[in-house]
């Protein structure tokens, strides 16, 4: 799925971010870049969640056993933490920092429309039924958190 | 941990440790083979002159619901530089989940000369091992299979309807929530590919990983295996099972730890699982 292809507005860092991806083309480049990006994953700080983690947080269907926190910043927008307890969950981690960089502080209504299946465009379709959920759930609980927002601000 | 040939296994040649892969990896006659659920982890570092096999796409039939056929797994075979005679030895995440997932399905064109590397990806690193990025590509083969021989080890539908009309065991493997079809019911996220939730009726539920321990990954000994499966559970050697989760990866692991470390004759695997069981039409479910 392309992100012209998506129909609602989603925010413009996430639309030119999956146009990057696209446009690398090549399995193996898109996968160094998915590396490359994992490695910039860290932890939710202290300040936000301390372990062991509310099971409210927590990603259902994501074996990498990831958490989600969305803090409400002063401009109405939030602000996407994450936790990937499993040391072995790549994707998952690649998934979270994707998520923080271009949703976080972005217009909470656009980030409501962000479809599930970017999971698709970022990582192909050649995802295991069990980690394409995981991964989607991960976006479906960012969405969840912004149309909760979006609707108290309404 | 303990050495594998003291944990009272019917086959202990069936897994190699990490040592012992350590001190093969120049050998010509063994193929290290990843397998793993996530398609970046091998990409981002593997065991030096290891092969990937990746499961969605060497071993699934790119269209329909199914396994690759002899062609196909000649192919591959070819590609990884095996023959027949070559020892492979799989490893993977998720406690070697993927890996029995792999031998399994090598297993139905009869490469039996397969083995899993105990404790998988996690005790290698946890070891502090070498890891790599490099990738081999080895001279390829002309590897010659038989044809895909479903009868032994898998299961299908009618299979399971048979089983179930004559009450014989069924393990299903997925979380306590799955098996009760708590999780199809929470709002908002989504669902475990079926339309409905529960468990093939008389099975009982044995999470795949409590045959693993936590901290290595390794597999449990054998009289703790047998304390689940046997004594918790009732099963005997003798029995005719059929094992099954969500699309049958997580039972091809329950498969091996009954089938190779406890040494069960008749073990199946139901790989259309509960995302076929739970979209059937007129099947009896149970929760």
């Amino acid at each position: 799925m392309s992100p012209s292809a998506v129909g609602a507005k989603i925010p413009a860092g996430l639309a030119e971010f999956l146009a990057d991806l696209e446009a690398l083309g090549d399995r193996s480049e898109r996968i160094e870049a998915l590396i490359g990006i994992a490695k910039r994953y860290r932890p939710v700080p202290r300040e936000v969640a301390t372990p062991p983690y509310d099971d409210l947080h927590k990603v259902p269907a994501c074996e990498s056993q990831a958490y989600v926190w969305a803090v409400p910043q002063d401009d109405g927008t939030l602000r996407f933490h994450f936790a990937v307890l499993n040391p072995q969950g790549i994707s998952a981690m690649a998934m979270a920092v994707i998520l923080d960089e271009n949703l976080s502080g972005a217009p909470v209504a656009e980030v409501a429309a962000v479809p599930s299946d970017i999971v698709y465009t970022i990582f192909g379709r050649e995802l295991s039924m069990g980690k394409s959920m995981g991964l989607m759930a991960m976006v479906t609980m960012v969405r969840a958190a912004a149309e909760r927002a979006a609707a108290a601000r309404s | 941990m303990t050495d594998i040939t003291s944990r009272g296994y019917s086959h202990p040649d069936s897994l190699v440790s990490t040592d012992w892969v350590a001190q093969h990896l120049e050998d010509s006659g063994v193929r290290v083979i990843e397998s793993n659920e996530d398609p970046l982890l091998y990409p981002s570092g593997h065991v030096p002159r290891a092969q990937e096999v990746a499961w969605v796409r060497d071993l699934n039939d790119p269209v329909r619901r199914d396994y690759l056929q002899r062609a196909g797994f000649e192919a591959l075979m070819s590609r990884l530089g095996v023959t027949p005679a070559t020892k492979i030895v799989l490893y993977g995440d998720k406690n070697n989940w993927w890996s029995c997932y792999a031998l399994w399905v090598f297993q139905l064109f009869g490469h039996t000369n397969a083995v899993i590397m105990d404790g998988g990806r996690l005790k290698w690193e946890k070891e502090g091992r070498p890891m790599v990025r490099e990738g081999v590509k080895p001279e390829p083969t002309r590897y010659a299979a038989q044809e895909r021989d479903d009868r032994r080890i898998r299961a299908f539908r009618d299979d399971v309807l048979a089983h179930l009309a004559k009450q014989g065991p069924l393990i299903d493997v997925r979380s306590p929530e799955e098996y009760n079809g708590t999780r199809l019911h929470m709002e908002a996220y989504p669902n475990e590919g079926a339309l409905r939730g529960g468990h093939i009726p008389g099975a009982a539920n044995v999470p795949w990983a409590r045959a693993i321990v936590p901290d290595d990954g390794t597999f449990k000994t054998a009289a703790d295996l047998r304390a689940i499966y046997e004594g918790e559970k009732g099963l005997k050697p003798s029995d005719d099972v059929i094992a099954y989760c969500r699309i049958g990866e997580r039972s091809s692991h329950t498969w091996f730890v009954l089938s190779y470390l406890l040494g069960y004759e008749k073990v199946r695997n139901y790989d259309g699982s509960w995302t076929e069981w739970g979209n059937l039409v007129g099947v009896p479910i149970e929760k």
